[in-house]
């Protein structure tokens, strides 16, 4: 007799899928893991000379730059998830779960953890990489589980985004190009100076409003700063609320799609 | 109407479809399918039959009418309607970076299959359909009629009382045609399951179908076992060949004392025999009277194509009546029950 499966059992099943799926497209775990640490280690060599600017919070730029590497993981998780709800929905694959006693949120909450296991392992390798060039954590190892969790969150709000967007659209080429969008507001952030280093006005201003640069300053607390509960509970706030705006635009979109 | 849960058939009634900005895709159709039968929806692309598929399995809500499937409301009882289908849809659905198991091992469990049965259950279901050998290969390298036969196996996992095929083998090799066939069949005969089966092949619905409902345009134009359609239509034809072209008027006058003209290639004529095939005799004995020489000679039974045509004034495929060879290209070759009626030069009107 066939009995409907628990939700953590429907969880479990479409979250394995999404992990086999990545495992087997490098194309999605190479970038995350590479693209980041080039780009550090271009920063550290390239921009350490801004540790001199009088104010500069940290006298390693490399300690400064690692949140610009975990962002950009979390950014790519966004570019993940995205991808491959977007493909279920072209294959007609979606279709073909929907018909299944799963409930949707087993199909979004498993796919999220299945994209989310690869951004934490990607970001394994960011730590373990910073370690081996001479990176310190502040917070010490406490700091790394909270950075962890953090990261984890970020990873989630962004990957629910891709969601959203994936399910929205129905187009993985739509996904993609809202990818670079993303580059952008990092870029427009406070990942490369703090914001009260920043001498262009209009810039300055842009990185004050852009939530980006408080997910930035919150990780990057933890690693340069000692705990800084304020910074902190800012980035957990963002984090959190994008996850929400996310996670309730992609249920929805996830709706219209399996019955239009 | 039967309530039963134990029913596995199909009760369709004043059902409605309407897209935005686009006309009626399904404009009020009623039928019922019996439980164990091998319904065959048949119909041009477009008239609505993928539609018609959607809705009875509650993938696709619909504007208007009734729909019970399986003894449940497609609407109120959709879950219950889940649970008691298996669907294969117009493309096989398959994620191409996972392996045929892995397929099953999904599907087998989001089913509900318990844990200790879902591996037998996938191979069994598997090696049914043919893919053992490739049942650890990626999707993504499989044959059209290789992902055709895994989306059956998948669609058959939790051991569907009613299964709902949307043109399984469209694009499919005659080989692959065949096997599909062969299983569909099996299904239905061996399982005691239901089959609605959509095709825009008139002979695959003349092979496998119990009953066979006609859609066109979004309504339902003739229903009945192919049998009853095609006697509907009644007399068959018959196509004669001269030995000389220039008797081909002389063999036409005879011809059309026992029926009305049908459409023939240019070096023969044809008639719609009146009086069935017992007329056939003195048809013969009247062209030999008239002294015209007979080259060759066919008879043509009604087909499904001719019904068709009957019902809707159009050929399966889309093309207007024209009475020439058309027909003949839309249906694949033949099957695995290998009869087919001479559908030759020319589909009468």
């Amino acid at each position: 007799m066939n009995t409907v499966p628990s939700l953590p059992a429907q969880v479990a099943q479409i979250a394995r899928r999404s992990l086999l799926r990545t495992l087997r497209q490098p194309a999605q775990i190479v970038p995350p893991v590479i693209f980041p640490l080039f780009l550090l280690a271009i920063n550290a060599s390239g921009l350490d000379a801004a540790t001199m600017i009088p104010g500069f919070p940290s006298d390693s730029y490399v300690d400064f730059a690692m949140a610009f590497a975990f962002m950009q993981g979390a950014i790519f998780s966004m570019m993940n998830s995205g991808t491959d709800l977007a493909r279920d929905v072209e294959s007609g694959f979606l279709k073909r779960l929907a018909m299944t006693p799963m409930r949707r949120t087993a199909l979004l909450v498993g796919q999220l953890a299945g994209v989310l296991a690869v951004t934490l392992l990607s970001g394994v390798v960011y730590l373990v990489v910073g370690l081996i060039a001479g990176v310190t954590v502040e917070t010490g190892v406490a700091g790394v589980v909270v950075l962890f969790v953090l990261f984890g969150l970020i990873g989630l709000a962004f990957a629910s985004l891709g969601a959203f967007v994936g399910l929205r659209s129905g187009s993985a080429e739509a996904v993609q190009g809202f990818f670079p969008l993303f580059f952008v507001a990092l870029f427009l952030s406070s990942a490369s100076l703090p914001r009260e280093l920043i001498e262009q006005d209009w810039f300055r201003t842009v990185a004050t409003y852009n939530p980006v640069s408080y997910l930035v300053e919150g990780i990057r607390s933890l690693f340069i700063f000692d705990w800084d509960g304020q910074a902190l509970a800012v980035a957990f706030a963002i984090a959190a609320a994008v996850t929400c705006v996310g996670l309730a635009g992609a249920v929805r979109a996830l709706r219209t799609q399996v019955v239009r | 109407m039967s309530t039963s849960h134990r029913d596995n058939g199909i009760e369709v009634e004043g059902l409605v479809r309407e897209f935005k900005k686009g006309p009626r895709a399904v404009d009020g159709i009623d039928f019922a399918v019996a439980p164990g039968e091998i319904y065959g929806f048949l119909g041009p692309n477009g008239a609505g039959k993928s539609t018609t598929v959607l809705m009875l399995t509650t993938l696709l809500p619909p504007t208007a009418g009734t729909a019970r499937v399986a003894g449940h409301d497609i609407v109120a009882g959709a879950a219950e309607v889940r649970a008691s289908i298996g669907v294969a849809l117009q493309d096989a659905a398959l994620d191409p970076l996972l392996t045929g198991s892995e397929h099953m091992r999904l599907q087998t469990a989001l089913q509900g299959v318990p844990k200790a049965d879902r591996k037998r259950r996938g191979m069994e279901l598997i090696e049914r359909v043919g893919l053992a050998d490739a049942a650890d290969r990626k999707v993504g390298g499989y044959s059209g009629g290789m992902k055709r036969r895994l989306d059956l196996a998948l669609a058959l996992v939790h051991g569907p009382r009613l299964l709902f095929l949307d043109e399984p083998t469209t694009g499919l090799d005659p080989s692959s045609r065949s096997d599909l066939w062969d299983e569909v069949a099996r299904l239905a005969r061996e399982d005691g399951t239901t089959v609605f089966l959509t095709t825009q092949y008139l002979e695959e619905a003349d092979v496998l179908a119990d009953r066979v409902g006609i859609i066109d345009a979004g309504r339902i134009v003739a229903e009945g076992t192919p049998e009853a359609l095609k006697a509907q239509i009644g007399r068959p034809a018959l196509e004669i060949v001269p030995a000389d072209i220039a008797q081909r008027d002389a063999a036409a006058e005879v011809l059309a004392r026992f029926g009305e003209a049908a459409p023939a290639p240019p070096n023969a004529a044809a008639v719609r025999l009146t009086g069935g095939n017992d007329a056939l005799a003195e048809v013969v004995r009247s062209l030999d009277a008239e002294g015209v020489r007979i080259a060759d000679f066919q008879l043509h039974a009604p087909s499904l194509d001719d019904v068709f045509l009957a019902k809707t004034g159009k050929k399966l495929g889309g093309e207007d009546e024209t009475g020439e060879h058309a027909a003949v290209a839309e249906t694949p070759p033949a099957g695995p029950a290998g009869e087919r009626e001479p559908v030759g030069s020319g589909s009468p009107r």
